[in-house]
Parts: structure tokens; sequence; C-alpha cells
């Protein structure tokens, strides 16, 4: 080949253009680019989540102390001039000793995985009657399951009080239909906690599984009929297996949250109707006991923690299937 | 191309008139929203054994016949019987007939021999004969070394095997399968029209099939019936349907044809004379029924029966002069378009016995084309 001197600058400009697509492209598709991408959400987890659960399990290893912040420093340096390194385990022995933080705790997972079966028992056939639905009907029932989010949330948790009290509005009805002489006696009770957690979490039970429900192929269930399935059976066999994941997603929105509830026993329970939160609540507020309360939320942090890996593992198991 | 060795007697059930059908489709019909009509009173009746076709465009009615036989819709009028039994009202799950589904609907939950032996679970029968069953049944598509898969990590043509297996595991009486090669490559999908011939002979299971592809309904069925807008227009083997088309809209379906309009001049003995200003002279050809002088019609010719003339036939019947418009390469075949004089686009197939280029014919040649008495058909116009 002989090179033409006309071609020169042309090839020249071809390869400027070159180099600056390699550029983008390794922005966008090259390590650069994959190491920003991946960067970003790490460095916000890093400084958002793991750095204030670090300096709480700091707060936790320390003691109480009359000063600004009210507790022990950690690291300290002595008159000479070592670093001394002060690490105190008494707060999670002494919640392991104190029954009140123990039956707090279990109570506190007992509500939260009571209100999950219920909000499951209810939310399932709620969100499989929406999923099969007419197309039209089906986001105006999803607007109304949505639509109690649009007052605040602490609002409706005291809207529940003026339903539920002595002279509420649910009593008032009761006495005048004749069905009850006497008030019930509905507010501050385990009662009204169950009812309070359910109804508030409700939402968050229906929409992973509506999300499940809309998406299934409605042939699988017409093939099941044309094997000889009966449709309850093809309900169990087929429907209820496939919206695990679902089941899965929508009971962990319930439970973690429903475990470090603080409002609604607050508000709602009575005085037998201990939860973490609360306990949480008064260490930090009522005892300005911050290494207590850092060990209760360090604590609380494994108790919710536990249960979400070991749902993440079965629902890991559900959906890549037992691959050989 | 699959051949099929059937018994003779099985296979001209139809033409027997004291054979029982098997299966009796009587003046059903299904009204979808009150007015659309999507099979429009249709009567069928299918015999044991048979590998039969629906067959027609999209959206003619023949997916929605399918589901009336499997129960999955339900008719608005008339009646359908197995062995004289009427399943009209049964629900899906009672019925002695199980369906191949066009996306396979294979449980995704499930490994392949679950799948398999889904149906069979249903019926209550022991561990051991399920698992015989399922293991012939894998055998049967050569889907053994697979049963542990799950759906989705199997191909196209290996799901289409399972969805198969499947569905013949009941044994159920009829098979109905809805576009069950739609999904694949041509390749597969021949080789697949072989395979699901051969089992159908083995498990001798009489088949329904609905496909839009005529070539398909054309090597693997022993009748078939072409369906449009919810009708059958008619019902025969694929060689009564290609080489007797009843009517222009069957013709034009299946294959390709040229269609010469014209009116009943007289006839001669077996022979009808038609007069067409499609063509320059008479057009004359066997019908077997006579019909009155002056009666509209029109003659359906297959490319493959026209000939390439040295020049006008001397009694001046069946051709006609043009142009060599455009030429078609197909291999084995050339097809040639030719613009008649009387401003007709006629199609004309040569075999390329000889291995050139091009053909004896090029561009914008004159030709002459004639045919045989025997080759035309005549279908009302």
């Amino acid at each position: 080949m002989t090179a033409t001197p006309g071609a020169e600058p042309a090839s020249g400009t071809s390869s400027l253009k070159r180099r600056f697509n390699r550029g983008v492209k390794s922005l966008t598709q090259g390590r650069l680019g994959r190491v920003f991408v991946i960067a970003l959400p790490y460095a916000w987890l890093l400084l958002f989540l793991l750095l204030p659960i670090l300096i709480v399990l700091k707060i936790s290893f320390g003691e109480i102390a009359l000063a600004s912040p009210p507790y022990s420093p950690m690291l300290q340096w002595a008159a000479d001039r070592t670093l001394s390194i002060q690490i105190h385990f008494g707060n999670y022995a002494f919640l392991w000793q104190d029954p009140l933080y123990l039956s707090a705790y279990l109570n506190s997972l007992k509500v939260a995985a009571v209100s999950t079966v219920i909000c499951l028992l209810i939310g399932y056939p709620m969100a499989y009657g929406i999923a099969r639905a007419p197309a039209g009907w089906r986001i105006v029932l999803l607007m109304l399951v949505i639509l109690p989010f649009w007052t605040s949330f602490l609002i409706r948790v005291y809207a529940w009080i003026g339903l539920l009290q002595g002279n509420g509005l649910i009593n008032h009805l009761l006495l005048s239909v004749g069905l009850i002489d006497q008030p019930l006696t509905l507010l501050h009770t385990n009662f009204a906690v169950y009812l309070g957690i359910v109804y508030s979490y409700l939402p968050f039970m229906i929409l992973p599984l509506y999300a499940t429900l809309v998406r299934m192929d409605l042939t699988l269930l017409e093939a099941a009929a044309d094997l000889g399935s009966r449709p309850w059976k093809a309900f169990l066999t087929v429907t209820l297996p496939l919206s695990m994941p679902g089941i899965i997603a929508g009971s962990l929105l319930v439970f973690i949250p429903a475990i470090g509830e603080f409002v609604i026993p607050d508000l709602l329970g009575g005085p037998d109707s201990l939860m973490i939160g609360k306990v949480l609540w008064t260490e930090f507020f009522s005892n300005r006991d911050w290494p207590v309360a850092a060990a209760v939320a360090i604590a609380m942090l494994l108790l919710i923690l536990i249960p979400l890996l070991l749902f993440q593992r079965i629902g890991e198991r559900e959906t890549t299937g037992n691959r050989q | 191309m699959p051949q099929t060795r059937r018994d003779p007697a099985v296979l001209e059930a139809w033409q027997d008139p004291d054979a029982r059908p098997f299966l009796e489709i009587r003046k059903v019909t299904k009204v979808f929203d009150g007015s659309t009509y999507a099979v429009d009173d249709v009567s069928l009746s299918i015999f044991k054994g048979e590998f039969f076709s629906l067959l027609g465009a999209s959206g003619c009615g023949k997916s929605t016949l399918l589901r009336m036989l499997a129960g999955l819709e339900r008719s608005s009028q008339g009646q359908i019987l197995i062995e004289g039994q009427d399943i009209t009202r049964l629900p899906p799950y009672e019925r002695p007939v199980n369906m191949m589904f066009q996306s396979y609907a294979l449980f995704p939950h499930m490994t392949v021999e679950q799948n398999v032996a889904f149906g069979l679970k249903q019926e209550r029968l022991s561990a051991t004969v399920i698992r015989d069953r399922v293991g012939e049944m894998l055998e049967l598509v050569h889907m053994s070394e697979y049963a542990r898969r799950r759906p989705d990590q199997l191909s196209g043509g290996q799901r289409q095997r399972v969805a198969l297996a499947r569905s013949l595991a009941k044994q159920p009486k009829l098979l109905l399968l809805d576009e069950p090669l739609a999904a694949l490559d041509r390749k597969l999908r021949e080789r697949t029209q072989f395979e699901l011939v051969n089992i159908q002979e083995r498990v001798g299971t009489t088949f329904i099939m609905v496909t839009h592809d005529q070539e398909e309904a054309m090597t693997m069925s022993s009748r078939l019936a072409v369906m449009d807008a919810g009708r059958i227009l008619q019902i025969g083997t694929p060689s009564e349907i290609y080489e007797y088309p009843g009517n222009r809209f069957v013709a034009e379906f299946i294959g390709a044809v040229n269609l010469f309009e014209g009116r009943v001049a007289g006839s001669e003995g077996d022979l009808l004379i038609i007069q067409s200003d499609a063509a320059p002279g008479e057009i004359v050809l066997y019908h077997a029924h006579p019909l009155t002088i002056g009666t509209p019609v029109a003659v359906a010719l297959r490319p493959e029966k026209l000939r390439v003339l040295n020049g006008p036939p001397a009694d001046d019947r069946n051709w006609v002069r043009g142009q060599v418009r455009e030429i078609g390469y197909l291999g084995d075949v050339s097809v040639y378009h030719v613009g008649s004089e009387q401003g007709m686009t006629v199609q004309v197939q040569v075999t390329n016995r000889a291995r050139r280029t091009a053909g004896p014919l090029t561009w914008d040649d004159t030709v002459c084309l004639g045919w045989d008495t025997e080759s035309g058909v005549v279908i009302p116009a």
C-alpha cells in the first residue's frame, strides 16, 4: 500500500476520534466506570449506615457519665502518654440479667411474628383479589390500599385511640345496638397493639404480594386444570409456591419494623404490652442512659438481622432452586 | 417430509358412512361480549387416531375452538361429544382431554420430572406407577437425562418436548396442540414435525393441532380444516385441500394460485368450457358436476401445473401469453411472474433440471404458457 499524503490528516482525526470513543467507553463500560458505579452506593452505605452503627456500638461499650455527651470515652490519653482503651461489657450483661429487657425482646418478637401472620392471612386474599380484578379496577383498588399513607402515620394511630377508648366510637356503637351493657376495655390492651400494627403495616404486605401475583402467568393455572387439578389444589400447588417471593418480601416488610415499633405500643398498648422499641426510648430519653440504650439498639439490630438472613437464605433457595 | 404410515382402515375412516366419529362438534358457537363471533356454527367429526389440523390466519377462531375442546372456554351454543358422551359442560379437570399450550406453560418451580408427574399425581396413582410412567414419557421425548432440570435451564426445543411429555403422560383420549412448533426455529421445526407424527403413531392418540402454518398442516395431518372468521371453509385431506380447493379463500390461503375468472360457455362430455377475459382462447377442463351456461366461475391453477410453450397451441385452448416480469430463484425451482396480455400476473413454476445460473427465460421475454385439462379446478366465483 502506498500512503497518499492527503490521507494522513484524515487518519489522524479518526485516531483522535477513536481515542475519544475509547475514553468514553472506559468511563461507561471499562474498569473505571464500573468502580465508580459500584463505589457510589457503597460510599453512601458506609457513611450513613455503617458509620452510625459503629458510633452506636462504641457508645454501647461505654459507661454512663455526667458529661456531654453523657458517656465515658472509649479512647483516652493517660498521663504517661499511653493510649488506653476502655471497653465495658457491663451494659450487655445488664440487659441479660434484668428480666425486663429479655421479656421485652421476646414480647417484641411475639407481637411482630403474630402481626406478620395476621397481615399475611388478611393481605394475601386482598392482593389476590386485586391482581385478578379487571385491569381497569386494579389501579383503583391499589390506590385504596395506598390511600391511608396520605395521612400521617401518627395521626392514624391517634385516630384509633378515639375509636377504641371507653367512650369511643366502637363502644358507643355496640352499646347503642345493645350487644353490650358495659363499655369494653379495648384501648391499652395487647389487642389494641395487634390491631394497630396490622392496620398500619397491612399495605406493606399487600403491595409485594400483589406484584408477584399480578406477574404470574395465568396459563399455568389453565395447564393445571387441564392436567386434572381442581381450582383449590391448583392454588396450593401452583399459585402459592410461585408467590413465595412476595410472601417473603411482605413478611419482612411487616416483621422488621414491627419488632422495633415504638409509637403503636406507646399509644395503644397497656402496661403489659412492653416492647423493645419503647424500652429503648425510655432508656434514652427518660433515664438518659445512652450506653444502655445503645446496647439495647445493638441487641435489637442483631435480633432483626438474624431472621432477615434466615429469610433471605430461604428466598434464595426458593428462586434458584436446587441446581445440580 | 414426514410420511405417515397409518393403517388405511383408520386413515380413511371419514369415508366410511357407518364409522362412528370419536369426537363430534355439533353447531358450536362462541360469542365474546355479546356480538363478536369467535367461532360461528362449527360442526366437525374427527375419527380415532387422526392427526387433525385446524388451519387459519390469526384471529380466525381456531384457538378458541381448541380451548372449548379443552374446557378452558365455555361454548355459547352447541355440543361437544367424545365417544358419544356429552362433555360440553364438563370443567377442564374432568375431561379426558389434555392440551399442549403454545407457551408450553411449564411450571417454573418444578423440575422436568415433577412437571410430567403433575397430571398423574392428580389421579392419586401410586408412587411407583407415577415414576414408571414419567420415565417412559421422558424416554419417548428423549429427555431422560434432563429429568432433574428446571424449565428455565432448558432450551426452547427441550421445553417443547417436556410439554409434550406432560400432556401425554395421562394417556388422554384426545391431545390438543396449540401451535406446538411456533416457538421453534425453522430447522428444528422441520425435524420436530417428523417426531411429532412418529410419536402420534406410536401412542395412537387422536391429535388435534392448531396452526397458522399451511406447510406444517399439510405435512403432518391426516385431515385438516381451513378456518376463516370463525367458520370452517373446507375439510379434507392435505391433497384434497390443495388440489380441489372448494372456494377462493382456500385456494389462495394454501399455496400460490392463478385465478382466471369467467363464465361457463358450454360442455363437451366431462369437459367444461369456460370463456374468460383473462385468457385469449377458451379454458377447457374436467369437471364432474354439470354447471348451467352463464354461471360465473373461477379457474384455479397452481403455478407448477403450468408449462412454458413454444407458441400458441393449435386448438387455441388453455393458454396465455405475456412478458416475464419477475424471476424468483429458489434453488430447486424458479418462479416466474408473467404479465399477461390480458393484464393479469400469472405465476409459473419451472423445475431447474440443469445446473445453471439463469433459466431459459429472462426478464422481458415473451412467453406462452399452457396447461392440461386435468390441471385446473373450477371454484365458484
